[in-house]
């Protein structure tokens, strides 16, 4: 029984969204740490190679790090997008439109749709930034990649500018309801503390969102 | 609000089985009285049908004050009709007014299929509650009830949970079909209580997998359950459940069991 416990847990409705809790609040974190990172664009273009040549310079460990990152999003993606059709089959049809306008918000009941955007989003980025132009560039003696040249000159392009917004407005919506859903899911929900959850998820998505989309703007006017 | 009789336009689902198409109907009914209940509203209607020679409307229901938890609707898209804390039956016709059109289908979800007209069958929830949503282990004669100490904020929050009275609401309302809600109750309301921790982890596990194999969804934490329950039960009970099932699911061992 103990090992068909935890292997039904895998497979069972509550075991599942906890992972997805985890690994959404995993890549909350990361996201965290990506906002610090780019915040450097702002202090200056040696500043931020600096850190990006720092990154790189970590070889195989970074390697390790971005493999564990792409598991993380492999597994919060693949689990939430298994869950949604399950739902899809097991929710009531009603031919009335159905809403109390009590429970389900507009950022719960869009998550499946934010969540493609993103990953759609995703891809892209990693294109355009991480697998874009490479330029190099030698700071106090060292050659390094210049990233940010690569960064200014995409956000040169408004319509790269506009899509990242919105990316990073559909990224504030998608953590408004994930971030205290995921401390629901986990069992952290109990007592007054959870409204004080929802109020710094709410903080989280508005700081991040707007964080990422006015740097992109910055690059935007920096280049332009 | 009217204090005199009144004439509604209803729309209400009519299928004579869950093999058959099913469709809207309109119907009028003359002289509802303001201070009739939703129920007898139907039962007006229906008096009128079987004069006329036409086949009843099916639909559930059995205290109708409130705690049976049997008559289950969806009136103008909400379940119970989306007025807070109250079941269809106690919902009353002054709310409405002369005129009014109000339309009236079945719960629906996956692990409700319909039997006929309003009247589905919800006993899926009795199966879940029939994995462990009670107390088995043997304890010999009853004791002095003031020899098990529960602190009052515990015995407020089990309560709280025990109200249920598994109407599935919470199920028909949720935008997965998902029976969290009145499984979350049950279990957070044993798991609160000295009586109910020693079979606690099996009673998780076992219930959580029984919800999981009946069609019921997966819940996502939209919180409608909470907003529709007739019982006012909170999602912190779902919150609970989590808790357990995750400690059940790592801790449990066959020789802990009772
Ligand atoms: S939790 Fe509320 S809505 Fe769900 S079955 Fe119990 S009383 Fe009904
Ligand atoms: S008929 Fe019993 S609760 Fe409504």
């Amino acid at each position: 029984m103990v090992t068909s416990a935890v292997n039904h847990y895998f497979r069972s409705s509550i075991g599942r969204k906890q992972l997805v809790a985890v690994t959404g609040l995993l890549l909350c974190g990361f996201l965290v740490g990506h906002l610090a990172g780019n915040l450097l664009l702002m202090v200056s273009s040696n500043a931020f190679n600096l850190y990006a040549h720092k990154l790189f310079s970590l070889g195989p460990m970074l390697y390790v790090i971005e493999a564990g990152l792409a598991g993380i999003f492999i597994l919060h993606l693949g689990l939430a997008f298994k869950l949604n059709m399950e739902n899809m089959k097991s929710r009531g049809k009603y031919e009335q439109k159905t809403k109390t306008g009590r429970g389900t918000t507009f950022a719960s009941q869009t998550m499946p749709y934010t969540g493609l955007i993103l990953l759609i989003f995703l891809v892209l980025h990693l294109i355009s930034l991480k697998f874009g132009t490479h330029y190099e560039v030698t700071v106090d003696g060292v050659v390094m990649r210049d990233l940010y040249r690569t960064t200014i000159e995409y956000f040169s392009s408004p319509i790269a500018t506009a899509w990242y917004v919105f990316a990073m407005l559909t990224a504030a919506l998608h953590t408004s309801h994930g971030f205290a859903s995921a401390f629901q899911s986990m069992g952290w929900n109990h007592g007054k503390y959870f409204k004080n959850v929802k109020r710094l998820g709410l903080i989280y998505a508005i700081l991040v969102g707007a964080g990422f989309a006015g740097l992109s703007i910055w690059c935007h006017l920096k280049g332009g | 609000m009217s204090s005199e009789n009144m004439t509604l336009n209803l729309k209400i689902w009519r299928q004579k089985g869950a093999q058959t198409e099913g469709k809207l109907v309109d119907y009028r009914v003359d002289g509802v009285s303001p201070d009739m209940s939703f129920l007898e509203m139907i039962d007006v209607l229906n008096e009128q049908l079987v004069r006329k020679g036409e086949d009843p409307i099916a639909f559930d229901h059995d205290c109708r004050e409130g705690i049976c938890g049997m008559c289950s609707m969806n009136i103008d898209g909400k379940a119970h009709g989306g007025f807070k804390n109250t079941t269809t039956c106690q919902v009353h016709m002054r709310l409405y007014n002369n005129g009014d059109t109000i339309v009236i289908e079945p719960f629906r979800a996956q692990a409700f299929p319909l039997v006929k007209d309003l009247a589905v069958d919800r006993s899926a929830i009795d199966k879940v509650m029939m994995k462990g949503g009670y107390i088995s282990a043997n304890t010999g004669n009853a004791q002095d009830g003031n020899a098990i100490l529960i602190p009052k904020p515990i015995a407020d929050e089990a309560m709280d949970a025990a109200a249920c009275i598994g109407c599935g609401a919470c199920v028909a309302s949720c935008p997965n079909g998902s029976g969290m809600l009145f499984m979350g109750a049950k279990i957070s309301q044993l798991a609160l209580l000295p009586q109910g921790q020693p079979e606690a982890p099996l009673r998780a596990l076992k219930m959580v997998h029984e919800h999981d194999s009946l069609g019921f969804g997966n819940c996502t934490n939209h919180a409608e359950c909470e907003a529709t329950c007739p019982k006012g039960i909170s999602i912190e009970h779902i919150a609970r459940m989590n808790r357990e099932y995750l400690k059940a699911a790592f801790t449990y061992h066959e020789k802990t069991r009772t």
